[in-house]
């Protein structure tokens, strides 16, 4: 080779040619994964953006499903995440608070953690056997709001006490320290020290759990929604229609649906649920650029 | 720790049992009992719903039956038979082509994002995985049934478009993203000093990559594959309305199927409540539970193991 010693050499080149490929290739990877799915989202925006209007979220179902809007579904969803919410968020907040301020570091506390990740990771259906098994027949709660949001809640714990615990351990060890030696008790220094500086990063937490929840079909299905409604719920002890199962309904179950009808339906749930994750996302963002340690 | 043992030693001299002291312990039985829930949950969902399917494995079961025979016939009156054999070839073949086509892909995705983009690109793809994560699973069948269903019978002249390749690649694109960020975590949790050394010994990029980074995050990313696993054979609605449904040992990509999750989440409405039939599908669902607490198990154990080491 020459005189110069810094000039490339075959080798150097050839390295440098292999980066190139690799990075070339796992960006088109990635654009491969993601494209589908934004086409897919698009082709559903195409299809079913014609169906948006007020009326469709604001009326009744009529003529055997086949037409009208999606009133007592959307009411029913709302119904079933805020019943879900009231239980799961008091006890995944209490669990988060107990594994980040008080759980010694032994296995009674890696059984919970594993606990944890079991409980979210058992499939859906197996969570509507046991929504069916406890709470539709053991505690004689019948297909009701109350039992689909019992079984709704207790499989998005999960999600509520891995936000919370994530937000709690970001509250710096040191403030405390410094609570505790003012002479405050740890429940003191968890509700006037830890809870308001870890708030915000819990709601992000609610916020996808309300998001989850409103996707979940599986869990509903035998334990308090149903195909279709001509009531909007009065109490916890009523069935309800929602929307997910709504979309499967009218997509599998009701023949001489118009095309672009469950096209409609898929594109409101999809809103919904992206809408909330968004949120979620840009209130974190949001926290995390405002962050003063 | 410390603190409880300061608050003891200070007793001796003066009570600090007040109203403070009491709410104090309140709370911590409070949060203790919230802590517990998880574990109460998790055993009474085996308990309830090994109670409802339990009169079905002590009276009716034939073990080899339940899991060598192919047919399940439940509702034939004469002689109903319980054979889960293709429901399993069902979920499994599903599963393993939704892995093939999700391993490559979250991999690649979570190497570029997590080892090559930088600054805002890496924000955004990763706000986009997170999203693509999030859209429900009846979404997903919708689209396999609607979308995919047409496509495939146009592209490969079949008669039928709800098989295994559309379930497949359905969940495939479902489990993707949560492989990709968990991937991307484990890739994270390689610490930089290692990159800095090979890169110091005059390694490339993406040398740096396949000698040191991976090896190094060989577990995490076994442990993501796992979950893929894991969620592939525990979803339900999604393969329920892209398999086909019909009970079937597959031979090809194009043939229909049926899961196991499917099964319940289809046949448990038309059951009367402690028949045969019902327990059975029971039985089903304390399998499911018990292959996907394994599953679930070895891959804390698998990401765990790199922690200590």
């Amino acid at each position: 080779m020459g005189s110069n010693l810094f000039a490339a050499t075959g080798l150097n080149r050839r390295n440098q040619r292999v980066q190139g490929l690799f990075h070339t290739l796992f960006g088109l990877m990635t654009l491969l994964l993601i494209t589908p799915v934004l086409l897919i989202l698009g082709m559903l925006l195409y299809k079913g953006g014609g169906m948006l209007s007020m009326d469709f979220l604001l009326t009744y179902p009529k003529d055997g499903m086949t037409a009208g809007g999606l009133l007592p579904a959307l009411v029913g969803t709302i119904w079933l995440v805020s019943v879900a919410l009231l239980v799961s968020v008091p006890i995944g907040v209490a669990a988060a608070i107990y594994l980040s301020e008080y759980a010694p570091n032994n296995w009674f506390t890696r059984i919970i953690n594993l606990a944890i990740i079991n409980l979210a990771g058992v499939p859906s259906i197996v969570h509507a056997l046991f929504g069916v098994g406890a709470f539709v027949i053991f505690f004689g709660f019948g297909t009701s709001i109350l039992a689909a949001s019992l079984t709704l809640a207790i499989m998005t714990l999960p999600v509520v006490i891995v936000a919370t615990r994530e937000s709690l351990q970001a509250v710096p060890f040191a403030f405390r320290e410094a609570c505790w030696n003012m002479g405050a008790t740890r429940w003191q220094t968890i509700r006037r020290v830890v809870l308001p500086n870890a708030v915000s990063g819990i709601l992000t937490g609610i916020i996808l759990e309300v998001s989850r929840t409103t996707g979940e079909t599986a869990p509903v299905m035998f334990t308090g929604a149903v195909f279709f409604t001509p009531f909007l719920p009065q109490s916890v002890f009523d069935q309800t229609m929602a929307m997910s199962l709504h979309l499967f309904v009218v997509t599998t179950q009701v023949p001489g649906v118009p095309g672009e009808l469950p096209f409609g339906v898929a594109l409101v749930l999809i809103g919904m649920v992206l809408v909330m994750n968004s949120l979620s996302i840009a209130f974190r963002m949001y926290l995390r650029s405002r962050k003063k340690w | 720790m410390t603190v409880q043992a300061g608050a003891r030693s200070a007793a001796a001299d003066f009570d600090r049992r007040n109203a403070d002291w009491y709410i104090d312990k309140l709370v911590q039985t409070l949060v203790f009992i919230g802590g517990i829930s998880a574990i109460v949950f998790v055993l009474g969902i085996f308990v309830f719903v090994t109670k409802e399917g339990i009169g079905f494995i002590i009276d009716t079961i034939d073990f080899k039956e339940f899991f060598t025979s192919p047919y399940w016939e439940p509702s034939d009156e004469d002689a109903p038979e319980y054979g889960i054999l293709a429901l399993v070839a069902g979920t499994a073949s599903v599963t393993g082509l939704a892995m093939v086509v999700a391993i490559p892909f979250s991999l690649g995705a979570a190497i570029f994002i997590g080892e090559f983009a930088g600054g805002k690109t890496r924000e955004v793809l990763k706000v986009l995985v997170e999203l693509l994560a999030a859209i429900p699973s009846v979404v997903w069948g919708f689209i396999g049934l609607t979308i995919m269903n047409p496509l495939i019978i146009e592209w490969f002249h079949v008669p039928v478009g709800l098989n295994v390749l559309n379930a497949g690649i359905i969940l495939g694109l479902m489990a993707a993203p949560i492989m990709t960020s968990i991937s991307e975590d484990a890739l994270k949790a390689v610490p930089d000093r290692y990159r800095e050394a090979a890169e110091a010994m005059g390694a490339t990029r993406w040398q740096v990559i396949f000698k040191v980074v991976l090896p190094a995050a060989k577990n995490g990313l076994l442990g993501a594959v796992l979950l893929g696993v894991a969620r592939g054979f525990g979803e339900t609605m999604a393969v329920l309305m892209a398999t086909g449904h019909s009970v079937n040992i597959p031979h090809s990509l194009f043939d229909s199927v049926r899961a196991l999750t499917a099964t319940i989440a289809a046949e448990l409405g038309e059951t009367a409540q402690g028949s045969d039939h019902y327990q059975a599908l029971f039985t089903i669902g304390i399998f499911l539970f018990l292959i996907t607490f394994l599953i679930n198990l070895s891959a804390d154990l698998i990401v765990r193991g790199i922690r200590k080491g």
